[in-house]
């Protein structure tokens, strides 16, 4: 390196890249062997990706007739024993519900990259975190539950798409990566350094009898007693990820009188409204989820005793707000704030709940109770609804429409 | 019993037992089923071209969702309908594998209608052995998208009636339209002779598979006594009248000219500029 | 707060997401953090497209804007737009070949030019963005005015060289017209 270039020497080499086919190439390099997907935006640059990478380097690829064939298609390699991608957005994810419920059924290890879009219905592209209910808690029919990672940028996508498939064979089980338009859509400097790992022994694969018994990878289970058997085991599986795979990041979380819980690109405006809160004397801190199931309850909870309330930020109606409040045991009020249908909450939006928050709760005996008899503690949802609302001392909503309209 | 006091015997001549590939149990079909010959052809070839350490088979759901308990390969279960996708993600990813597929009518020809066309019209190197018995056999006899005209059912209790559940789907005769299909047929286990037919059916379609060849289709008109109400003989005996609505014979052998797909002008305007459909 | 926000509002077509994009890469080259996120839609030529590029000295929060430092307008629906959300003491750049509306915030600074007019000098009717790009870049030294260059030379030789030169004139063209235009009371 000589003087000329600006950036410092040690720096090492960045790329200018976008979310999806940042998770894409950083797939590829984890080992993917098969990519199956269909094109639906915001996520079709996955797709696109894939398609000129993997034949080049001689690998699956196929698009697929629909959602339903691309899942498949991944259940098919996977059972194979093969590390297979699939990608999809909202619409498209709620089609592959069922051959995910079969994976976990038959315990087939699968990554899945959900590009989260406004919904319900074909409801808007736009980014949104509305599949937190349909992901976290099972997505298809059954007893399952299936790791949920929530990057909060490009390169956390890229580092936990390898983790992903390291946790699925870990556990035989699907995982998914829950990411939002936003993410997918937006570029960020990476270093490009990715990690594939190591490829483990198995014995379940069904990839011909060659010189061993045949092999049965499925699902059916037709005797009660048998099926049940089946299911404590998965459930002995689900008890052990809770117990060592949670992940969560936090920020401030030295002293602060608010706490705020949120993931993703929510947790990323949360971050610069904390910034902005502190800088005005009001002590916020940031819980981010990492792994959305298993979530991060315990941490939660201990955080919880020491606030003076908790408030949740999401791109939806209050999806993970009833995983905040089952942690929070009722320990701090816990608030909401969120948008829905492709829009996206604004610092200013957030700081403001945050002032509210403040001025309606008081510190008691070094813990943290909210005042009685003058204004209810918002413990249902206060969905945003985009205009200001006169609240007491004189705490006024930010205009917030015009600015979250840059994102429609 | 030999005994060695009595000196060498001539050795036994087996004129019938039951191929390796075929599992020493009893099947969970009806008696008198048709599937349960179809099960054995399939092993039977599995041992004559030794294919059985070569494959992976794709189960459907349905009656024949326990194929895998009864052909001694490697099984993936599938979704309802989706056993070609399915299929085709096992194809994409085990190059030296020989890929079966199983499926009745109704995952075949109702609910799995898209994977069954794209599957084909990708040319994916797969084998499905299509059983086609009119009915929702495992759910209790329900009218299905191959159910005759006029065919009684639990769910077509006056018969089926055209103006309220449309006709017959000839779905062989739609698949060998595709450029990516290579071999599509129809037999039927009415009786011996045409159970030798079918087998001769099967053994063309895994000889194409294995020659690199595109997608390749049996159906098999089988029978389902208890759900069409009839004894076993009866059933057989019906498939007469059922081959009537579903021609026999070869529809499609690509290589050796035979069938709608080949005709030159037909096959010249949909191959277009892709002449070799992948594998 | 060291992050610096600006908006590309314009026309499909004017080269908004590239004008974004030649920014996010000068940054990044310049060893700063950027974060480039379209207003993404159905696609349609011709619709209108912003972008939004975030420059900033460590890692950056919210990828939603609600006060930009900088809004670069190329067609009057994105003026109308996005004037309200320029922070106080922002700057606004606006195309003048295109909007006949006037500035109505009075604590913004505007700066006025006939980008189009401008580009067509240089070369192409469609460099509209990179003119803006230069002015903005004439009065908020986000990155230096070489990194922008060098990074329009990164992204345009590979696909198009035979356009660098006009590129190059159009940047070039918008920060001496910027340079030199006053500043309004």
């Amino acid at each position: 390196m000589t003087t000329a270039a600006v950036a410092p020497a040690t720096m090492p080499e960045r790329v200018l890249w976008k979310g999806n086919e940042a998770i894409a190439e950083a797939a590829i390099q984890a080992g993917c062997d098969a990519y199956f997907g269909y094109p639906i935006t915001p996520q079709a640059e996955l797709l696109e990706w894939m398609a000129r990478r993997m034949p080049e380097l001689g690998r699956a690829f196929v698009q697929a007739e629909s959602e339903l064939g691309a899942i498949n298609m991944a259940l098919g390699a996977a059972a194979t024993g093969k590390r297979v991608l699939v990608s999809s957005s909202s619409p498209g994810i709620s089609l592959m519900a069922e051959a995910m419920s079969y994976m976990a059924g038959s315990e087939v290890p699968v990554v899945l990259v959900d590009v989260m879009r406004g919904g319900p219905g074909l409801g808007s592209i736009g980014p949104s975190q509305s599949d937190y209910l349909q992901l976290v808690k099972g997505h298809g029919h059954g007893d399952y539950r299936v790791p949920v990672l929530a990057p909060a940028s490009i390169a956390e996508a890229m580092a936990l798409v390898a983790d992903a498939f390291e946790l699925a064979e870990r556990y035989r089980t699907p995982v998914a990566i829950l990411a939002d338009g936003a993410l997918g859509q937006a570029m960020e400097p990476v270093v490009p350094e990715y990690r594939e790992p190591p490829r483990r022994p198995s014995t379940w694969q069904a990839d011909t009898a060659r010189g061993r018994a045949p092999r049965v990878v499925k699902s059916l289970i037709l005797r009660p007693e048998d099926l049940e058997a089946h299911n404590r085991d998965l459930q002995a599986k689900y008890r052990s990820i809770e117990e060592h795979e949670v992940r969560w990041a936090g920020e401030s979380l030295d002293d602060p009188e608010i706490l705020v819980v949120a993931y993703g690109t929510a947790a990323r405006v949360a971050r610069t409204a904390i910034a902005r809160a502190r800088a005005a004397g009001l002590r916020a801190g940031l819980l981010r989820p990492i792994t959305l199931w298993p979530f991060p309850t315990l941490a939660l909870r201990g955080l919880a005793r020491h606030v003076r309330a908790v408030l949740v930020v999401e791109l939806s109606a209050g999806q993970m707000l009833d995983d905040v409040r089952i942690a929070v045991e009722g320990l701090a009020p816990v608030a909401f704030h969120g948008r829905t249908g492709g829009m996206l909450p604004s610092p200013g939006d957030v700081v403001t709940e945050l002032r509210r928050l403040w001025s309606i709760t008081e510190p008691v005996n070094g813990r943290h109770r909210p005042q009685r008899g003058r204004r209810p503690v918002p413990t249902e949802p206060t969905l945003a609804t985009g205009h200001g609302e006169q609240l007491d001392e004189g705490v006024a909503a930010e205009d917030l429409p015009a600015l979250a309209e840059v994102w429609r | 019993m030999t005994t060695e006091a009595t000196g060498a015997p001539a050795p036994p001549r087996i004129l019938y037992q039951r191929p390796r590939a075929l599992v020493d149990k009893s099947t969970h079909y009806c008696p008198g089923c048709g599937h349960g010959i179809i099960h054995r052809l399939i092993a039977e070839l599995l041992d004559e071209l030794e294919l059985a350490q070569q494959t992976i088979a794709v189960a459907p759901v349905g009656c024949s969702v326990f194929a895998y308990d009864y052909i001694a390969v490697d099984w993936i279960e599938s979704p309802h309908g989706r056993a070609p996708a399915v299929a085709t993600g096992v194809r994409r990813t085990n190059s030296d594998a020989f890929v079966l597929v199983y499926q009745g009518d109704g995952d075949l020809a109702a609910i799995g209608t898209a994977e069954i066309i794209h599957a084909a019209a990708r040319g994916e190197r797969i084998t499905t052995v299509f059983v086609n018995n009119g009915i929702y056999g495992m759910t209790g006899g329900q009218m299905a998208p191959t159910t005759l005209l006029g065919q009684k059912t639990t769910s077509s209790p006056l018969g089926r009636d055209p103006k309220l559940a449309g006709y017959p789907i000839p779905i062989s005769e739609m698949l060998a339209l595709l450029r990516g299909v290579d071999y599509v047929s129809r037999g039927s286990v009415a009786d011996p002779p045409s159970v030798g037919k079918v087998k001769a059916m099967l053994k063309r379609a895994f000889e194409i598979q294995r020659a690199g060849g595109g997608f390749t289709l049996v159906e098999v008109l089988s029978n389902c006594p208890v759900g069409w109400g009839m004894t076993a003989p009866e059933s057989m005996a019906h498939l007469a009248e059922v081959a009537e609505t579903y021609p026999l014979g070869v529809i499609l052998d690509r290589s050796k000219g035979i069938g709608p797909g080949v005709d030159p002008g037909l096959s010249t305007r949909l191959a277009g500029r892709a002449e070799e459909a992948p594998r | 707060m060291t992050e610096r926000s600006t908006i590309f509002a314009g026309f499909g077509g004017q080269g908004i997401l590239f004008a974004g994009t030649v920014l996010a890469r000068a940054a990044m080259a310049e060893g700063r953090e950027v974060l480039w996120i379209p207003s993404y839609g159905p696609e349609m030529r011709g619709g209108t497209a912003s972008c939004t590029v975030i420059v900033a000295e460590e890692a950056i929060g919210s990828p939603v804007v609600d006060q930009a430092d900088a809004v670069v307008a190329l067609n009057p629906p994105s003026l109308a737009k996005f004037e309200p959300v320029v922070a106080a003491g922002g700057l606004l750049v606006i195309n003048r070949s295109l909007i006949e509306a006037e500035v109505r915030r009075n604590d913004v600074e505007a700066v006025e030019l006939p980008c189009t007019a401008l580009a067509r000098e240089a070369g192409d009717d469609r460099l509209v963005s990179v003119v803006a790009l230069g002015a903005l870049l004439a009065r908020r030294p986000l990155v230096s005015l070489a990194s922008a260059g060098a990074a329009i030379e990164a992204i345009v030789s590979a696909k198009r060289p035979q356009i660098l030169e006009a590129d190059l004139a159009a940047l070039r063209a918008g920060y001496e017209a910027a340079a030199v235009e006053t500043v309004p009371a």
